[in-house]
């Protein structure tokens, strides 16, 4: 136990390192990652305020409320390890992986943890930016709060997993691009980021419920904004840890066949 | 720590065979189209029935032009790939499995590939590396004192990777590569590139590994000045086959049918055609290339002959031996 938290230690330092390495990039990545969810907040905004300051359950500050959540749990739970696989097995550095001692997908968790905190502060100070312009509306719930911190966990977990085994197809097809656009076109409706789920027609927020899409973003956001009573608060814990359980078990068993292939083959 | 007996091979090889399957087509628009419908796979061969053993503490060369099988050979014995038929282990264990206790005891550097990480002082990749390979603190400081030392690091450790010279780059990738204190060394083209006084440097250094550590040690080079000074034993494949496997100096003898003689003799009038081949003539010094058996007698006609100040026997430089031995298989 206490050889892998040493290990997570020097994956931080040298992750950290690197990337303090181009703090202009960083910079770029994080005015992205403020972006997209400012413009859906300027949209809703507008459709809010000209049908009379509310929209299905939602007033103008509750949307301020909403997308600046969104955002912050966005940036929790996000993950780019699709883009990397390609390129590690292309240029075969997936090799050197595979010959070290420890599942590689120790030092991707361990990357994503440390850039997050390292990018962190400038997600909270946008946040306290778009609250100053956009007067959003809270109603802190302090339970909910709480319950938002295993929420919280096990979204990014699970996004994780997800987000890891389809990186994995980078074993088998060359190309990974055309399933990573149709994941995050899914993504994008289902996991509450393009309007709250509750907006949606009901058998898409089913279809969002049933998949894992809605508990990877959205529920941590429901959570925090207070519109969860605890009977669903409970509910959305039991199936995020269900979700995560099945995730656990997807990664790997695709690992393994993902393995298989790539000895086959050889990088 | 003892774990194989003295005398049971590290590394073991049977009838070790490796069959890619590819896909091919012809160039055009049309073949693309039919390789939608009907996908023609061919299969290659990359390595077809090779063995071998390695003992404890040796260094052998392993030899063979572009595309004879070396890489996937190596690729096997560390366990990236999956043999198609035969057997494999190292150490004991079967390398496609990569158990950690395995992978902890090996190591495979790729001169053409690396491991560090770009954007960071090296020291910070080492430091990964001992958490990876759960090395002890103590055992840590002393390896790194030692390889640094050895391979001369010391102005290279706080340096990012990207800031190095090729061969500043490729000591730290060996270093990096052994820190875990393998017992059993795969190195693919280690010296690739690299400038002569960096080549020898690095020559020099494995051969110290190898005799501190008493690590085996398999080597692939395209540079015969690494084999020559490293390995006693050499294995030559071609095209996935073993051609030969003994010592080096039995390769020289078993694929040389000639020797050369040089003989100073001050000046370049005499036609020496009739002793053997004249290879060149510079400086009074005379280049000739007789066949093997021939050597005592033609040398001994020279010197009775000739005003000879001087006369060297040689056998042919290693690269030519090599260069025939492929040759000679490839038709």
């Amino acid at each position: 136990m206490s050889a892998l938290l040493d290990l997570y230690v020097q994956h931080f330092k040298t992750s950290l390192a690197a990337m303090l390495q181009y703090r202009a990039s960083l910079v770029i990545w994080l005015i992205g990652h403020v972006l997209e969810p400012l413009i859906y907040l300027v949209v809703w905004s507008v459709v809010s305020n000209t049908r009379g300051g509310r929209v299905g359950g939602y007033t103008t500050g509750e949307f301020a409320a909403y997308f600046i959540v969104l955002m912050l749990v966005n940036h929790i739970t996000y993950t780019w390890i699709m883009y990397e696989y390609e390129y590690r097995i292309r240029h075969g550095s997936l090799s050197f992986d595979l010959l070290r001692p420890v599942h590689p997908i120790h030092s991707d968790i361990a990357d994503n943890v440390s850039s997050k905190l390292i990018s962190l502060p400038g997600m909270l100070l946008a946040a306290v930016l778009l609250a100053l312009l956009f007067r959003p509306t809270f109603h802190v719930v302090l339970w909910a709060v709480v319950a938002a911190i295993p929420a919280l966990f096990l979204a990014f977990l699970l996004r994780f997993l997800v987000e890891w085994t389809l990186a994995l197809a980078a074993f088998w097809t060359t190309r990974v691009s055309a399933i990573n656009q149709m994941y995050f076109v899914a993504l994008l409706f289902l996991s509450g980021q393009v309007a709250p789920l509750s907006l949606l027609p009901s058998p898409i927020q089913a279809v969002a419920t049933a998949l894992p899409f809605r508990w990877m973003v959205s529920f941590p956001v429901e959570l925090l904004l207070g519109r969860l009573t605890p009977a669903k608060a409970m509910a959305g814990l039991a199936a995020q840890a269900v979700w995560v359980v099945l995730g656990l078990g997807l990664v790997k068993i695709v690992w393994r066949a993902g393995v298989r292939a790539y000895s086959a083959v050889g990088g | 720590m003892g774990i194989s007996l003295p005398d049971s091979p590290i590394i073991h090889i049977h009838d070790l065979h490796k069959t890619y399957v590819v896909s091919e087509r012809e160039a055009g628009i049309r073949a693309a189209l039919q390789s939608l419908v009907h996908r023609r796979t061919e299969r290659i061969k990359a390595v077809d029935g090779i063995s071998f053993d390695l003992s404890g503490g040796e260094i052998v060369g392993f030899l063979g032009p572009n595309g004879a099988g070396k890489t996937t050979t190596l690729k096997m014995l560390s366990g990236l790939l999956h043999p198609t038929a035969g057997e494999v282990t190292v150490l004991g264990h079967v390398p496609w499995k990569r158990e950690k206790p395995f992978l902890r005891k090996i190591t495979l550097v790729m001169g053409q590939r690396n491991q560090l990480i770009w954007d960071i002082p090296v020291i910070d990749s080492f430091e990964l590396n001992r958490a990876v390979y759960r090395i002890q603190a103590s055992d840590y400081r002393r390896t790194l004192d030692e390889l640094t030392q050895l391979l001369e690091l010391g102005p290279l450790l706080r340096k990012p990777v990207r800031n190095l010279s090729l061969g500043e780059r490729m000591k730290c990738e060996i270093a990096a590569a052994l820190l875990h204190l393998p017992q059993v060394v795969f190195l693919d083209e280690p010296t690739i590139g690299l400038d002569v006084i960096m080549q020898r440097r690095i020559r020099g250094f494995i051969a110290e590994y190898n005799r501190r550590s008493g690590a085996t040690v398999l080597l692939t080079s395209h540079y015969m000045a690494d084999v020559e000074a490293l390995c006693r034993r050499v294995v030559v494949i071609h095209l996935g086959r073993l051609l030969f496997d003994g010592d080096l100096s039995a390769l020289v003898e078993r694929f040389t049918a000639h020797k050369t003689i040089v003989v100073q003799l001050g000046d370049c009038r005499d036609d020496l055609s009739s002793y053997g081949e004249v290879v060149s003539c510079e400086e009074g010094y005379v280049t000739l290339r007789v066949p093997k058996a021939e050597t005592a007698r033609v040398t001994e006609r020279l010197l009775a002959d000739l005003p000879v100040i001087d006369l060297t026997v040689e056998d042919p430089p290693i690269e030519e031996v090599i260069e025939r031995v492929f040759a000679q298989e490839a038709v």
